[in-house]
């Protein structure tokens, strides 16, 4: 091909300098050697600061015994285990709170998103402004809110709420019955999958029908009465109860027994879901709105119900723009968790900084935790990519 | 309460920063006086006794929310307490001027970090010496509060020991050495417990006072003063038990002996000067008194190998008083919190305050 400006030597090879190809990778040689000095720099300065200040790098700490107590743990945990198994309670909190975040957020921001696009006036002002009023105000102010101003404000533990079935509602949190395994429950598990078995054919059904043009609900809802109706009669045909309750009873200062959920966990989930569903509410907007009027149009003509077109026509669509910036909003939460300790909430980074504390090591310890929000951030990132590529249309 | 977050990352920069000031550099004035004298390199500062005078100002950690201790007065505008005047009192030493201090308020999970990267002068933190701390922080001047942990409950509660916790909900500090004794008697006694922790003083009381907790745990003078702040002060006793020792001081940072004498030194002055009755009326009268061991305290004999001006002593008591002045005026009767001085007075009284000779 002639070169513009070179009619007169089309087939000659440039000199390297005006290369293309050989610029190219000596840009990105030199970008790359400037990021490598800028990081070696950094890394060497920090070496040496902490050689001359006596700081040493290592984790033979991790080994040694913690000495602190954590209020809230997954697994059995108290002052004597070491400072390796502390950071696991404190993964394992962060691990809770963002998985139950993530999910009641995604259900809230599907919600508060679809509202604000509907015709109904009230509906969608409101949803507008839950996104306008969440989504500008801090995080960090939202959770002393809803810790201080309204949950602590519940009743005392002396003037404990009591509900129906053994459930008790107080400042300190809520405590409902806890399921305990007895012998039989391996028999009932059995019948369980029996019928779940039933109920994953009938929507298998239902689903292929479905595809063919032939919708049919009540096999759904049969699939549905099936699984009930085995699990119930499961649980008198194996004569003792397979699960039993263990109850809440009210000690000297709160309760004791039975499943707790502390006011400082609630406090944490329900300021990460309200914030996070906010961001996402806008995201699902985005997506529907993305989906072109025809199809729409078109789905209408065929006669769908207002929830089948957007269970079919719609979000199929849609969760081709939604998934990539959910992944994001999934990232920020699992990361503004670490504003745990605000409301007392055990977490990852709050365990980290008593331990930094306690030991004298914060940079080792630092290290330690920033690598463990990297892993899960990336756990979550690839998982949401391989969903991501489910979703995707096929293009030619 | 960013700060919650921002010392943690702050520590990276700063130690990148402490390293750019000290690794590349004899000295952080260096750079500047590179261009002006290119021959001979510039004597190397001495130390931050050199790098306070020249800044002309004292970076003092403090807590900031205590009140009796270091707490924002919101009358006067100024940083007032116990810890404050001691701030003072070493920036009077230094700089012959207690106003020169830039108070740097800290939490305690931040204060480690600040000295091990240098950037505070002094810590006066009400902190508690230990073993760890002194290897891994900075080094411990003299203490200036003798305290314990105790346990402040609602007197409604009816508790009277620390048995009486069982199962009880424990609001608690982190990064303090009292989250650690807390589990260490509890769990020495066999008491089961749930500690509630809490990054800020603020919100670590503010929980207890909405009943989220059912005791609270700090250092006893801690929790005498931050009653005062509670909605109902009078319905919160203070349970009869001390679960440990407390020894509370400043801190310098790590490799600067001559920077730690001084700081020592000031702490044992203000000591010294209320066992031989100098306090802040009289201290200009005192300059001239006949007793020797007066006379070398407040200059007499010069400068005894501090490198301060020789009369520093007279600027010191003349700023913040000695010892039992400091004491009076931040947490004697006059004021809301009443502390008796227990361990903390003279020896010669009966307490633990012992300053070595000043000769």
């Amino acid at each position: 091909m002639t070169q513009a400006g070179h009619p007169g030597h089309a087939h000659a090879a440039p000199p390297p300098w005006r290369d293309v190809r050989v610029l190219r990778v000596a840009v990105q040689l030199a970008v790359l050697l400037a990021v490598g000095i800028g990081v070696a720099y950094l890394i060497n300065n920090l070496t040496t600061a902490m050689g001359e200040r006596g700081l040493s790098f290592g984790y033979d700490f991790l080994d040694r015994r913690a000495g602190f107590e954590i209020g809230e743990s997954p697994v059995p945990y108290t002052a004597s285990d070491t400072y390796g198994q502390a950071f696991l309670v404190g993964l394992l909190n962060t691990l809770f709170v963002s998985v139950v975040g993530i999910v009641l957020a995604t259900l809230l921001g599907v919600v508060i998103g679809v509202a604000r696009l509907s015709p109904n006036w009230l509906v969608s002002k409101v949803a507008a402004g839950y996104v306008e009023v969440i989504r500008n105000t801090p995080l960090l102010v939202q959770l002393f809110l809803i810790y201080f101003a309204v949950l602590l404000q519940l009743p005392a533990v002396r003037d404990t709420i009591a509900l129906p079935g053994s459930i008790f509602l107080n400042q300190r949190g809520l405590f409902v019955p806890g399921p305990q395994l007895s012998p039989t429950f391996g028999t009932w598990l059995a019948v369980l999958g029996a019928g779940l078995a039933v109920a994953v054919g009938a929507r298998v059904v239902a689903s292929r029908r479905e595809a063919s043009g032939r919708p049919s609900h009540h096999l759904g809802l049969f699939g549905a009465l099936a699984f009930i109706g085995l699990a119930i009669g499961g649980w008198v045909i194996v004569g003792d109860a397979p699960l039993t309750f263990d109850l809440p009873v009210p000690g000297r200062f709160n309760f004791s027994g039975g499943l707790a959920l502390s006011t400082s966990f609630t406090a944490l989930a329900a300021g990460l879901v309200i914030y996070t569903a906010g961001f996402i509410a806008e995201v699902v907007r985005g997506g529907i709105q993305a989906v072109r009027r025809g199809q729409l149009e078109a789905a209408r003509a065929l006669g769908l119900s207002e929830v089948d077109t957007l269970r079919l026509v719609v979000f199929p669509q849609a969760l081709r723009v939604i998934v990539p910036p959910l992944t994001s909003q999934y990232l920020n939460l699992a990361k503004n968790s670490s504003l745990a300790i605000a409301v007392g909430y055990p977490d990852l980074f709050k365990v980290g900084t008593t331990m930094a504390n306690q030991t004298g090591q914060p940079v080792p310890v630092i290290a330690l935790v920033m690598g463990t929000y990297l892993a899960i951030s990336l756990a979550t990132s690839l998982l949401m990519n391989l969903y991501n590529r489910r979703v995707q249309v096929l293009e030619r | 309460m960013s700060s919650r977050v921002v010392p943690v990352g702050f520590l990276l920069v700063a130690l990148i920063i402490a390293a750019c000031e000290s690794s590349p550099s004899p000295s952080p004035s260096a750079a500047a006086e590179e261009t002006a004298a290119p021959t001979p390199a510039p004597p190397p500062a001495e130390g931050r006794l050199a790098l306070v005078q020249e800044r002309g100002m004292l970076i003092c950690g403090i807590n900031g929310g205590l009140p009796g201790f270091s707490f924002l007065d919101s009358a006067s505008g100024e940083t007032t307490g116990f810890d404050a005047d001691f701030c003072r009192a070493v920036a009077a030493a230094v700089l012959g001027d207690p106003t020169l201090v830039e108070f740097r308020t800290l939490n305690a999970d931040a204060r480690g970090p600040a000295l091990q990267s240098q950037e505070i002068d002094v810590l006066i933190r009400n902190t508690t010496w230990t073993v760890t701390r002194d290897t891994d922080w900075g080094l411990f001047a003299p203490t200036t509060f003798y305290d314990g942990q105790g346990m402040m409950v609602r007197s409604a509660d009816g508790i009277e020991s620390l048995a009486d916790l069982e199962g009880a909900t424990i609001c608690v500090q982190t990064g303090t050495t009292t989250e650690l004794n807390l589990a260490d008697t509890f769990g020495a006694e066999g008491i089961d417990f749930t500690p509630l922790p809490f990054g800020e003083i603020e919100q670590t009381y503010s929980a207890y006072d909405e009943e989220s907790c059912d005791a609270v745990t700090s250092d006893r003078s801690q929790l005498l003063a931050q009653r005062t702040t509670l909605s109902a002060p009078d319905d919160h006793v203070i349970l009869d038990v001390v679960m440990s020792k407390e020894p509370l001081g400043p801190v310098v940072p790590h490799g600067d002996e001559a920077w730690f004498n001084v700081v020592k030194w000031v702490v044992f002055a203000t000591i010294e000067a209320e066992e031989r009755g100098i306090t802040q009326d009289n201290v200009a009268d005192m300059v001239d008194s006949d007793n020797p061991i007066i006379a070398r305290l407040l200059g007499a004999d010069g400068d005894l190998g501090l490198r301060l001006e020789p009369d520093w002593v007279v600027d010191v008591i003349s700023a913040v008083g000695n010892y039992g002045e400091i004491y009076e005026r931040n947490l004697g009767p006059g004021t809301p919190f009443d502390l008796d001085r227990g361990p903390n007075s003279l020896w010669t009284e009966g307490g633990l305050l012992y300053a070595p000779p000043y000769r």
